[in-house]
């Protein structure tokens, strides 16, 4: 048997991707449908998330970060690449072989409404998991989801409640008790807190960190939310236009990001001290695109990457940006 | 990276339960109680489905008994509410065995509607693309033939009958149930909730079945109640033109039928099986209007 339980935990990352793409055709009306155009929306991401790390990927609305999480999921299938969990290709898998692997990588989505079937109670919801697995009977499967309810901060008699009947916060809580029951190795995280109200969303990134440390989890937190981000993540990745444009430990994003479009997000983070407000000065996307980092060649700390145009470079420790050398075309 | 000590672990924090909402259910019970065409529609259903049901506790004789030949055609009064007809049969008793006609065809083509509706529906809905195609085309064949010329064909074809109405009332009542079911699970089939289930390694078969169908009930129900009326308006033209359920069995159509011999005399053996089945068909389609705005607030009425 070659399932995912047989692995020895070890260096393999949880989870890898490897120059994953998205091609969308553009489609004309009419019966004969031609295909007009291709819309790229994820090119060639390649994403390292070690066991136990927690990764932030950022980038504005239609980056394509959501895209990325979801073909990661195996929820959207990707054009290119390879999506490997716990060094195991699962790309190519067919509906029956990728469903013990679909325990390994679980999801928490932003709307945590409609992520709740409005039809079960909160108890169904959370068991869920365990009932599509075959796992345990219904009476286990029910004080199994209990105590996960109780373990994210709710209450147990919750588990007769609907989902209409919580706040935002709390249907959240009910998300991850959802995604957690299972134990995966990785959770992505598509935007947990961007609905929440700031109070609520300090303890839902109080409750990822602890459930974190205690299950040895591996997150892929997808946010534009980069204070969020600054607070939960030890890496971060910036995509625009579907492409990553940098990689670097959290701490070297905020304090010598190159890419024109991380400082660019950087400069949106709210201020709260009036005094420090500077001017913002919004750039558009055109212009950020066309301003592609130049590096001299004593600032590439490792080997060159083959090819022409932007391209990721290594720049120092962990930190990788787009850019050309001196000299290049951009 | 690890929590900072000093932080209470957020699941400490054990969330007590607010006070119990109102469901969604008490709201459209509210919805429909606040229109009183329904409820009226309603009730007077009601009270045919009961009739109907108890009819040998209520009436004199048997629905087929000669029993009052010596007073056959005579008109409403004590003893004969609605009259006699002239095979000397207590017109009321065969006015209330009619409803049982009348509303098993109406409940059993809804019944069959909605079984042949919801997994068309489903399948339509759920899978898109080179399915759907292939259903909306059927009901748009379905839609564009008259159902009571196809249905005097095939009633003239097989010969009438009881099921074979109901199997012709359900092969023209499917299509509204397969629209509706086909619009819900097109409009919940993107929701996160069944991507969860999705990326859990749930089947199409599994998401449809506990989490598309269950989120369908509105919308099947309505389908249900509205196939109703159809089922009945259709056996009723089919009887009167006598392809429909074979006499002796009482039905109003073919009761219609036979007063219209008699209409410019006789005229309580014509009025009283119209009347009843212009206020059952009146009283259900209401019901079923009601039904559906109350269900689903942001469907109107087409």
């Amino acid at each position: 048997m070659s399932g995912p339980d047989r692995i020895p935990p070890g260096a393999v990352p949880a989870l890898e991707l490897r120059g994953l793409g998205k091609r969308f055709h553009l489609r004309s009306g009419g019966i004969l449908r031609r295909r007009v155009t291709e819309l790229r929306a994820v090119a060639d991401v390649d994403l390292v998330l070690p066991r136990g790390g927690i990764l932030g990927l950022v980038g504005e609305s239609g980056s394509g970060k959501s895209t990325t999480g979801l073909m990661a999921l195996r929820l959207l299938e990707p054009s290119e690449g390879q999506i490997l969990i716990e060094g195991t290709d699962v790309t190519a898998l067919g509906h029956a072989a990728l469903k013990p692997w679909r325990r390994r990588v679980q999801v928490v989505f932003q709307d945590s409404y409609s992520a709740l079937d409005p039809m079960f109670t909160l108890a169904q919801v959370v068991a869920e998991p365990l009932r599509i697995h075959g796992i345990g009977d219904g009476a286990s499967r029910h004080r199994a989801a209990l105590d996960w309810l109780e373990r994210v901060g709710l209450h147990r008699s919750y588990g007769s409640r609907y989902a209409h009947e919580l706040s935002g916060g709390q249907r959240q809580r009910v998300a991850i008790a959802r995604a957690l029951i299972l134990e995966p190795a990785v959770l992505i995280a598509d935007e947990p807190t961007s609905a929440l109200d700031v109070s609520v969303k300090a303890q839902i990134i109080n409750l990822l960190q602890d459930l974190q440390a205690e299950m040895d989890l591996s997150i892929l937190f997808i946010s534009h939310d980069l204070s969020v981000v600054r607070s939960l993540c030890d890496r971060v990745a910036v995509m625009f236009s579907g492409r990553i444009v940098e990689e670097a430990p959290t701490e070297a994003i905020f304090t010598s990001a190159r890419h024109p479009y991380t400082r660019a997000l950087l400069d949106a983070i709210p201020v709260l001290d009036p005094r420090q407000r500077r001017r913002r000065t919004f750039r558009d996307r055109a212009e950020i695109a066309r301003d592609v980092p130049v590096l001299r060649r004593g600032e590439v700390t490792g080997p060159v990457p083959e090819g022409a145009g932007p391209r990721l470079m290594p720049i120092g420790p962990d930190h990788r940006v787009a850019a050309v050398l001196e000299g290049e075309a951009a | 990276m690890t929590a900072e000590p000093n932080v209470a672990p957020a699941a400490a924090v054990l969330a007590k339960p607010a006070k119990r909402q109102r469901g969604p259910l008490w709201f459209a019970w509210r919805r429909f109680l606040a229109n009183r065409a329904a409820v009226v529609g309603g009730s007077v259903l009601g009270i045919i489905t009961l009739m109907a049901i108890f009819a040998p506790w209520i009436t004199p004789a048997g629905p087929t008994a000669q029993a009052f030949l010596t007073d056959a055609l005579a008109f409403p009064s004590a003893q004969h509410w609605m009259g006699v007809d002239d095979l000397g049969r207590d017109f009321f008793t065969r006015i209330v065995y009619g409803a049982r006609v009348s509303l098993t065809i109406g409940f059993s083509a809804a019944l069959f509607s909605v079984v042949i509706g919801i997994p068309l529906g489903a399948a339509a809905g759920f899978f898109g693309g080179r399915t759907d195609w292939v259903i909306m085309r059927v009901i748009e064949i379905f839609s564009v033939v008259p159902p009571l010329l196809a249905a005097m064909l095939l009633g003239a074809l097989t010969g009438g009958g009881f099921w074979m109405i109901v199997a012709i009332a359900a092969l023209f009542g499917w299509v509204q149930v397969c629209l509706l079911v086909r619009a819900q699970i097109k409009a919940f089939k993107e929701k996160e909730f069944v991507r969860a289930a999705q990326a859990l390694g749930a089947s199409p078969a599994y998401v449809i079945r506990v989490h598309l169908i269950p989120n369908s009930v509105s919308p099947i129900i309505i389908g249900f109640v509205l196939a109703i009326p159809l089922a009945m308006m259709l056996e009723a033209s089919l009887s009167f033109l006598g392809v429909g359920v074979p006499p002796p069995t009482p039905s109003w159509g073919q009761m219609i039928n036979n007063g219209m011999n008699f209409m410019y005399f006789y005229w309580h053996l014509a009025v009283f099986p119209t009347v009843a089945l212009a206020v059952t068909v009146l009283a259900t389609s209401l019901f079923g209007d009601g039904l559906r705005d109350a269900l689903d607030p942001t469907m109107k009425a087409r």
